[in-house]
């Protein structure tokens, strides 16, 4: 195997494990404030006991985010290195200004846990909402970095020397705005989904107390209303994106919907196999016009195809799956969480209200179902900008390491990963199993 | 001041924060581990109640340090990247090891004594690695095979200075975090354990001095460009042994507590001590950052972003700083802190 696929693969990997934790504690710290927000204003202490479970569970997964963190920010040198020497020279500053933003979310985090009985109500707010403020300046920071890839801008190339740089205009490129509406939308309904899956667990045994029963119910009902809220968002900041792609990288759009031909009345694809050799998607369902209408808002709007860019051009065809995996992902959210909470809203007049089987299985899918989104909708952004890693400026061959020894070093990674993956869901579990619910009620009082 | 010299100094000032703060990160969580192993309780507590707010403080220096460095010299990315690739990526597989089994053995009692083993011993090699980059960078190490880049290992594992760096960074790790032990725990009220922490710190402080001579005369053969630099900034070299005496002699200074000494100062002193050398060790090494392609003026980032990421840097800083202190005053200030039974997260 050569460096550049194994550049890839390492990276891609660690990426796509570190994405897992970082997009975890965007959504979980949101929830942190909520829920003592929550119960200063509700009085209500099962928000506090809600508040203490998260903050466990956030402290374990960091432990995972940090250093996963770290080695992707340390990868990001030593396997692009051609990328790095253009980076610094154009668009290091939401790079660095990250770093502040991890410092905040670190500093405020460890006060927040190991002096809460030592801070005020107010601050104990304050040092919640700054955890949450940090997890999410970082996604948005790091997501303008990326955007700035799909949209290189703030910067000229003359006679290979790089010369006109505007930092701002770099990292406040056109996609910019919608890309990370997108990635926050979607890291928060991830959060509110993980929520509602593992409540809906709970309240699916027979063996749950009246007094946890309340609690989960009142937990899912608030995260379904707000995973409700962010997938509808998610759709509207995905049709942005959507829309961006259109005007700004038609090919990577061309790949995603499997479109060959350029035409007006594009339809949308849903699923098959895209074939160069047939210039169709093979077994995909068609919906006519549809594609146009998205895009330009109306049938007669041209969209460009595969076949009017070179072959060398085009990005691995796979991506079309990818994109219709998440994007089936954002509609099954809106219809499981939509669903749920209409059906609640229509019985919960009945004595003894419960969802039925059904309905919690399909809660308890939301959550893996968000994580998948999230990764497919990464995976395809990444993978749709090949062969470029900068789009139209720096090849992905150009811009890898030349050093050898990779190959080994992609071994020892992956084993990591998994080993983690796994004594990470353990501790999780056991932690939560050993300090049960009704524990700290009593011990808070709820 | 010409930017790129205030741009290395910047990296200089980053990497200096990261080497006393890491030591004293790796360094507390190996005596955490030693001492759980040796049933010495309170050691032990205390030292995780400095460890469980402070490491991923620490560990945002470590990430600070890797992207100032690139964005304001970016051209050394591609050699450096090469010749780092496998000691950085076994530093961050020992890294990740040790920050989650540290976190893991915080949330399960059963397994808390391996898991916290494993972090521990994690920990103690990481400063070693990352010293003994040095070596390497002062050049010699890296062939062209094909059109791939292989650092030679032998040639490094056949070098004296590669092993005497070695030794250098577990020792001033495991120094420099007992003197600031011995300090934390004199705070806290708990001499029993400060005179521990001191203990070691007397044995270990002539053992450091020796090796780190030892790391500057083998580093001399294989790097005769540095011998003349070496030889212009004998007057740092001078200072730093000054401050390093007068820093240890602060063990037996008088204080209330007699046999304690005054730590504080001993550890103020051993980081001016450091401070010194490695600022003269880094002069020394300019303008090379890699000796001989990649110099300070042929990797240096242009001038608009060195203006915007200076600006960011102040602004940081000034946001920070408040936070920092407070930080400072919750966890190493506090006697109901210090002593408490801290970690149950
Ligand atoms: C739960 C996760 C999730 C869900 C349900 C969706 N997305 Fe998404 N999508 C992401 C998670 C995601 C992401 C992981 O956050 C990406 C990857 C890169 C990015 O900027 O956001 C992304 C990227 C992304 C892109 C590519 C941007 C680029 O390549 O730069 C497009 C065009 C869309 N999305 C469109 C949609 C549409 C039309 C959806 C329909 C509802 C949708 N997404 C649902
Ligand atoms: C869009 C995808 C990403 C999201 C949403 C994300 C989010 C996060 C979050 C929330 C954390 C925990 C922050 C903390 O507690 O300090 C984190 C850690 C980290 N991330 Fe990511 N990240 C993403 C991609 C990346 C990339 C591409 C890099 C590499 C440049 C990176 C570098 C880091 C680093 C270095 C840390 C550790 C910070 C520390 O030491 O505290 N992240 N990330
Ligand atoms: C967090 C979720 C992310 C995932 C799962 C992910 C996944 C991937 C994958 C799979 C690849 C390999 C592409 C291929 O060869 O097909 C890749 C490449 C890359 N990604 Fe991402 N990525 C993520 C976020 C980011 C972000 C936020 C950045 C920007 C800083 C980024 C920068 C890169 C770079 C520089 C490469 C290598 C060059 C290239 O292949 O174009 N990634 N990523």
């Amino acid at each position: 195997m050569d460096n550049v696929l194994l550049s890839r693969m390492l990276f891609g990997t660690s990426m796509a494990f570190h994405i897992i934790f970082a997009t975890l504690t965007v959504g979980i710290s949101l929830m942190i404030f909520f829920g003592e927000l929550m119960r200063v204003i509700r009085k209500d202490n099962d928000y506090a006991v809600l508040a203490k479970r998260l903050t466990k569970g956030l402290a374990i997964l960091l432990g995972v985010a940090i250093p996963t963190g770290t080695i992707v920010a340390v990868m990001l040198s030593l396997l692009w290195p051609g990328f790095m020497e253009i980076v610094g020279q154009v668009i290091a500053l939401p790079f660095q200004i990250e770093i502040f933003a991890f410092f905040l979310e670190s500093l405020f985090l460890a006060i927040y846990v190991y002096a809460a009985d030592r801070l005020t109500t107010p601050m104990r707010i304050i040092s919640s909402f700054f955890i949450a403020f940090g997890a999410v300046a970082s996604a948005v920071l790091i997501t303008s970095a990326h955007a700035w890839m799909n949209t290189p801008e703030g910067f000229d190339i003359i006679n290979g020397a790089i010369t006109n740089v505007n930092p701002l205009s770099a990292a406040l490129s056109t996609s910019f705005w919608a890309t990370s509406l997108h990635v926050v939308s979607t890291a928060y309904m991830t959060g509110a989904f993980v929520l509602v899956a593992v409540a809906a667990y709970k309240l699916m045994k027979p063996s749950i107390t009246d007094a946890e029963r309340r609690y989960h119910h009142k937990g899912m009902l608030l995260a379904l209303i707000f995973g409700l809220g962010m997938s509808l968002w998610t759709g509207l900041t995905g049709h942005d994106t959507t829309v961006m792609l259109y005007e700004e990288i038609p090919i990577k759009l061309a790949a995603a919907e499997g479109l060959f031909e350029t035409q007006s009345n594009a339809p949308l694809t849903l699923f098959g196999v895209p074939s160069p050799e047939e210039n169709e998607v093979i077994g995909g369902i068609e919906i006519p016009g549809l594609l146009s209408w998205l895009a330009t808002y109306s049938t007669d709007g041209v969209i460009q195809g595969l076949n009017d860019f070179p072959q060398e051009d085009w990005p691995p065809l796979i991506v079309h799956t990818l994109f219709n995996v998440m994007v089936f992902i954002g509609g099954g959210l809106i219809a499981i969480s939509g669903g749920g909470l209409l059906y609640w809203f229509l019985k919960r007049k009945t004595k003894d209200f419960v969802f039925p089987k059904w309905m919690l299985a399909a809660f308890v899918a939301s959550g893996p179902l968000a994580m998948i989104g999230i990764e497919t909708g990464w995976i395809f952004s990444c993978t749709g900008r090949q062969p470029w890693t900068i789009f139209n400026i720096q090849r992905t061959s150009e811009a890898a390491t030349t050093s050898g020894n990779l190959g080994i070093i992609f071994f020892f990674f992956a084993v990591l990963y998994a080993v983690l993956l796994v004594i990470t869901s353990l501790v999780l579990y056991f932690y939560f199993k050993r300090n049960p619910l009704a524990q700290d009620m009593n011990a808070i009082g709820s | 001041m010409e930017p790129v010299y205030l741009g290395i100094l910047l990296i200089w000032i980053l990497l200096f924060i990261y080497a006393v703060a890491g030591s004293i990160d790796f360094g507390t969580g190996f005596w955490a581990m030693y001492y759980e192993r040796r049933n010495n309780v309170q050691a032990s507590r205390i030292a995780n109640n400095f460890l469980s707010p402070a490491w991923k403080v620490t560990n945002v220096f470590l990430v600070l340090l890797v992207v100032a460095f690139v964005a304001l010299f970016p051209g050394a990315a591609p050699t450096l990247g090469t010749l780092m690739i496998v000691p950085l990526c076994l530093v961050l597989l020992l890294l990740t090891i040790r920050s989650a089994f540290m976190v893991y053995a915080f949330s399960t009692e059963k397994y808390s004594r391996v898991l916290t083993l494993v972090s521990g011993i994690c920990g103690l090699i990481i400063p070693a690695i990352l010293i003994s980059i040095l070596p390497a960078a002062i050049g010699g190490f890296v062939t062209v095979a094909g059109d791939q880049q292989y650092i030679l290992l032998d040639g490094l594992l056949q070098s004296p200075a590669f092993y005497t760096h070695i030794g250098f960074g577990l020792m001033t790790e495991l120094f420099i975090s007992s003197l600031f032990m011995a300090d934390y725990a004199k705070e806290a009220g708990d001499f029993d354990t400060a005179r521990t922490y001191r203990r070691n710190a007397l044995i270990l402080g002539p053992l450091t001095l020796v090796i780190a001579i030892a790391a500057i005369f083998t580093l001399i053969p294989e790097a005769p460009w540095m011998f003349d630099n070496f030889m212009d900034l004998w007057g740092w070299y001078t200072a730093s042994l000054f401050a390093f005496a007068i820093g240890y002699s602060a063990l037996w200074w008088p204080s209330k507590n007699r046999e304690l000494g005054q730590p504080r100062m001993a550890l103020i002193f051993t980081v001016i001590q450091f401070g010194l050398a490695s600022l003269a060790y880094g002069m020394a090494h300019l303008p090379y950052l890699l000796y001989p392609d990649v110099t300070i003026y042929n990797s240096f980032t242009n001038e608009t972003m060195f203006h915007y990421l200076l600006i960011g840097f102040i602004i940081g800083l000034a946001i920070l700083i408040p936070v920092f202190i407070w930080f400072w005053r919750l966890f190493f200030k506090d006697k109901a802190y210090l002593q408490s039974d801290g970690h149950d997260y």
